[in-house]
């Protein structure tokens, strides 16, 4: 699994990578995790609707939300009125 | 007497340059060394003129790898992506099309419209600023601040609507510009109609 974020200036920066299976790797997934939502980033991670089949993103608010699967979670500034 | 007096000025300005000139010449010295080793600014140090365009094209193929093939061409070729809405007004809206859609430009603000008619609804802006300091840049590359927007309308439509200012048509957005827009997209999908039955007419 890989740790993404945008970053201006830079296009996706990888902030880290592991297997969420080994513990040691998952620890260090976990801190980043929540250093990045501590920064104030949200993390999406994109996936492919089962119903529908259409590509979309869903938002993790917690380490435990990332679906086992996934390849990536892709961090990146939250919204704000322009 | 005056005479006298210019006099004593003139040699007391030259004492003193003399004196000084020492101090003078030391302190052009380390300005001089300090230029040299430091950066007049953020910018001016880490200045690469391509660099920008790097990162667009990380971004580009990051929003490629993320959304389906009909946005990825539909950015590549119009410069926006459709995301339809998923909200319905009534039950039969969830079965057929979208009852509403965002078109999603880098930079701009989200447009909400109702494909069926066309009919333009508002302007959503909402900006995705990294504060988190870098060199003074806060502005995502062009095609990341799609890829934001397109994440974030598909995972929590509610939750990025809250957050952005509405405004009304045209606050932002030339409305001719995004009817235009419209229709390129509608003969954008037509177009790609053609050339995908074309193969299965052929066999």
């Amino acid at each position: 699994m890989k740790f993404l974020r945008m970053k201006p200036g830079h296009g996706e920066v990888l902030l880290a990578e592991g297997d969420p299976s080994v513990q040691e790797d998952e620890e260090r997934l976990v801190e980043e995790f929540r250093r990045q939502l501590d920064e104030g980033m949200w993390a999406a991670v994109p996936v492919t609707n089962s119903g529908s089949g259409r590509r979309e993103a869903q938002m993790v608010k917690e380490f435990a939300d990332i679906p086992p699967e996934s390849e990536r979670v892709i961090f990146f500034p939250r919204a704000s009125g322009g | 007497m005056l005479l006298a007096l210019l006099a004593l000025a003139l040699i007391a300005f030259v004492l003193a340059t003399l004196l000084a000139l020492p101090r003078i010449q030391q302190w052009r010295a380390e300005r001089a060394h300090r230029a040299s080793r430091e950066p007049v600014g953020p910018f001016d140090q880490l200045y690469d003129p391509g660099r920008e365009r790097r990162a667009e094209q990380r971004a580009r193929e990051l929003l490629r790898s993320c959304v389906n093939e009909e946005e990825w061409g539909m950015y590549r070729d119009l410069g926006f992506i459709r995301v339809a809405g998923r909200h319905a007004r009534r039950e039969v809206d969830h079965a057929s099309r979208a009852a509403y859609a965002y078109l999603v430009y880098p930079h701009k603000p989200i447009v909400a419209y109702v494909p069926q008619s066309g009919q333009l609804l508002s302007e959503y802006c909402v900006e995705f600023p990294d504060l988190t300091g870098n060199g003074g840049r806060h502005r995502l590359p062009a095609s990341d601040d799609v890829l934001a927007k397109w994440m974030a309308l598909t995972s929590d439509e509610d939750r990025v609507i809250r957050r952005a200012n509405m405004h009304l048509i045209g606050r932002q957005l030339d409305p001719a510009r995004v009817r235009r827009d419209l229709w390129r997209l509608a003969e954008w999908e037509r177009r790609r109609g053609d050339r995908q039955r074309v193969p299965q007419s052929h066999q």
